[in-house]
C-alpha cells in the first residue's frame, strides 16, 4: 500500500512523497518502511523498536490511537500517512494532529505548514460582510492570532450576509458577537479585539501587531487608511470590495502597487453607491471573503501565486472570474518614485466623508 | 473594430442596466463617445474635463489603459473593454 511520507522525511526516502510497503498491520507496514529506507527507521522508530511518541501515524486520515494502534491491521488500498508533530521545538497536541487532519497530510502545508498557521497573527479589518467569512475560516484553519476591528453594534439587516452573527447577536457589538462565534469553532484561536473605529489616531498603533491585514472595510475614508497604514507598517494587504453582484480583490504587498495606485482619488461622495443603497448578494460576500482567507494562508504558508499584481475580477451573474493586471504606479503618491504622503492624512478631508462612527466635521 | 464593453455594479445604471454591450470603435476614447451617444450622461461619470476620472480604472483585456495609451489605445475586433468604478461596498449611510 501507500505510504505517505511528509515533506521533512522525503530525502530519507529517495525524495519521494509516496512510497509502497507491504504488511498486514501498520506496525508490520513500519517495519517494512524502515528496512527499505533505514534512514526513516531512526525517525519512526525509537531503540527499543517502538513508534517514537512525536510521530502520528494515519491509516487513511485516521490516528492511529483512535484505532488499534499499531496492531491496526490493513488492507489493499488503504494510506498510512508518517507524520511528525514536532517541528519548529513545539509538539502538536494529538487533538490539534486530528482537527488540522486534512491540512496537515497536504504536502503544501504539513506539520510546519501548520505550525505557520497557528504563529501567524492576521487583522481582520470589520466584522462584516467580508470580514465574516475571512475571519471565520482563518479560525478554522487555526491561525494563532485574529484581530477584528469593528465598533458597529449588529443590526437586523446585517443577518443576510454576515456570517459571525446570528439572530440572538441583534443589538451587540459586532466584536462581540465575533469572537463567540470563532471560539465556538475553535477554541485554539487567540481574538483580539479592537472595538473602536479604525482612524489616523490608533491605525499604526494596531497594524503592526500583526502580519498581514484582511480589508473588510465599507467605505472609502477607511480603505485609504488601512492602505497607507498598511504600507507604512509594512504589512501585506488582502484588499476586496464588493457591491450587488461583483466583486474585485487584490493582494497588495508594499512596494509592489497599493490601492492608490490603482485609484488615486476617492469618487465624490454620492458618485458611487454602497451596499446599503444599491445593495449586495449575500453569499458574494462568502465567496470572497473566502478567498481573502485563502489569499492570507497562501501569504503565510508561502504556497502558490498571491494575487499581487492582479486584481480578480467575479461577476456572480455570469459566474466569470477575470483576471486584470494591476502595477505599482510610479507617480503613486504613495508607493511610487516621489512619494507626497509620508504620514497618515485627514482621511474624512481627502474622502469628503466621515469615518463612521465619528461624528461629521 | 467591435469590441464587448463590460460594465461594473454601478455603471450598469446608467447604461440602461446592461452589463455587457458590443460597440464599435477604433480607441478608447471613441468608445466612450459612442456609449454617451447611446447613453447621454455616461461620459462625464468616467470623464473628467477630457481625463479618465482617478476612481475609474479602464482595462483593455487585462492591461490598465493608463500603461498603454490611455485614451488613444487603439482597439482590435474581439478586445474586451472592462470599465471599473472603485468600489467601497458595505453599509456607510448610518
Amino acid at each position: 500500500m501507500n505510504v505517505y511520507i511528509p515533506t521533512p522525511f522525503r530525502k530519507l526516502a529517495g525524495n519521494q512523497a509516496y512510497v509502497q510497503a507491504e504488511g498486514r498491520t501498520v506496525r508490520e507496514v513500519l517495519e517494512h518502511l524502515a528496512q527499505r529506507y533505514p534512514g526513516l527507521a531512526s525517525m519512526v522508530f525509537d531503540q527499543d523498536r517502538r513508534i517514537q511518541a512525536h510521530i502520528n501515524v494515519y491509516l487513511n486520515s485516521q490516528e492511529i490511537h483512535s484505532l488499534q494502534g499499531p496492531e491496526t491491521p490493513v488492507q489493499d488500498g488503504d494510506e498510512v500517512a508518517v507524520i511528525p508533530a514536532l517541528a519548529g521545538g513545539q509538539v502538536l497536541t494529538p487533538e490539534q494532529v486530528m482537527r488540522y487532519s486534512r491540512h496537515i497530510i497536504m504536502p503544501q502545508v504539513g506539520p510546519i505548514g501548520q505550525r505557520k498557521l497557528m504563529a501567524a497573527k492576521v487583522l481582520v479589518v470589520g466584522a462584516g460582510g467580508l470580514g465574516g467569512p475571512a475571519a471565520l475560516y482563518l479560525a478554522l484553519a487555526g491561525v494563532g492570532t485574529i484581530g477584528i476591528v469593528d465598533f458597529d453594534l449588529v443590526d437586523l439587516s446585517n443577518l443576510q450576509r454576515q456570517v459571525l452573527h446570528q439572530n440572538d447577536d441583534v443589538g451587540r457589538p459586532k466584536t462581540q458577537s465575533a469572537r463567540e462565534t470563532l471560539l465556538a469553532y475553535n477554541p485554539d484561536v487567540d481574538v483580539q479585539l479592537h472595538e473602536a473605529p479604525l482612524t489616523s489616531d490608533n491605525a499604526l498603533d494596531i497594524i503592526p501587531r500583526y502580519d498581514i491585514v484582511i480589508n473588510g472595510a465599507d467605505n472609502f475614508t477607511t480603505r485609504y487608511l488601512v492602505n497607507d497604514a498598511c504600507y507604512f507598517a509594512g504589512k501585506p494587504l488582502v484588499d476586496a470590495a464588493i457591491l450587488m453582484f461583483d466583486a474585485q480583490m487584490t493582494v497588495f504587498v508594499p512596494g509592489q502597487g497599493c490601492y492608490r495606485c490603482l485609484f488615486p482619488s476617492p469618487p465624490p461622495p454620492g458618485a458611487v453607491p454602497n451596499c446599503a443603497e444599491a445593495g449586495v448578494l449575500g453569499a458574494l460576500t462568502g465567496v470572497i471573503g473566502s478567498l481573502q482567507a485563502i489569499e492570507a494562508m497562501k501569504l503565510i504558508l508561502g504556497v502558490g501565486e498571491p494575487l499581487v499584481g492582479r486584481l480578480l475580477l467575479y461577476d456572480a451573474l455570469t459566474a466569470e472570474f477575470r483576471v486584470v493586471k494591476v502595477r505599482r504606479d510610479p507617480k503613486c503618491p504613495l508607493c511610487g518614485d516621489d512619494p507626497t504622503i509620508t504620514t497618515l492624512i485627514d482621511y474624512e478631508g481627502f474622502c469628503g466623508a466621515p469615518f463612521p462612527g465619528r461624528e461629521a466635521s | 473594430m467591435t469590441v464587448e464593453v463590460r460594465l461594473t455594479a454601478s455603471l450598469q445604471r446608467l447604461a440602461g442596466g446592461q452589463r455587457a454591450l458590443q460597440v464599435e470603435a477604433r480607441t478608447v476614447g471613441e468608445l466612450l463617445e459612442r456609449l454617451e451617444a447611446l447613453y447621454p450622461g455616461f461620459k462625464s461619470s468616467v470623464l473628467d474635463n477630457g481625463q479618465l476620472q482617478r476612481f475609474v480604472n479602464i482595462f483593455l483585456n487585462d492591461e490598465d489603459i493608463r500603461f498603454l495609451q490611455q485614451l488613444e489605445t487603439p482597439l482590435k475586433d474581439g478586445d474586451v473593454v472592462s470599465i471599473l468604478p472603485a468600489l467601497a461596498g458595505g453599509e456607510g449611510g448610518r
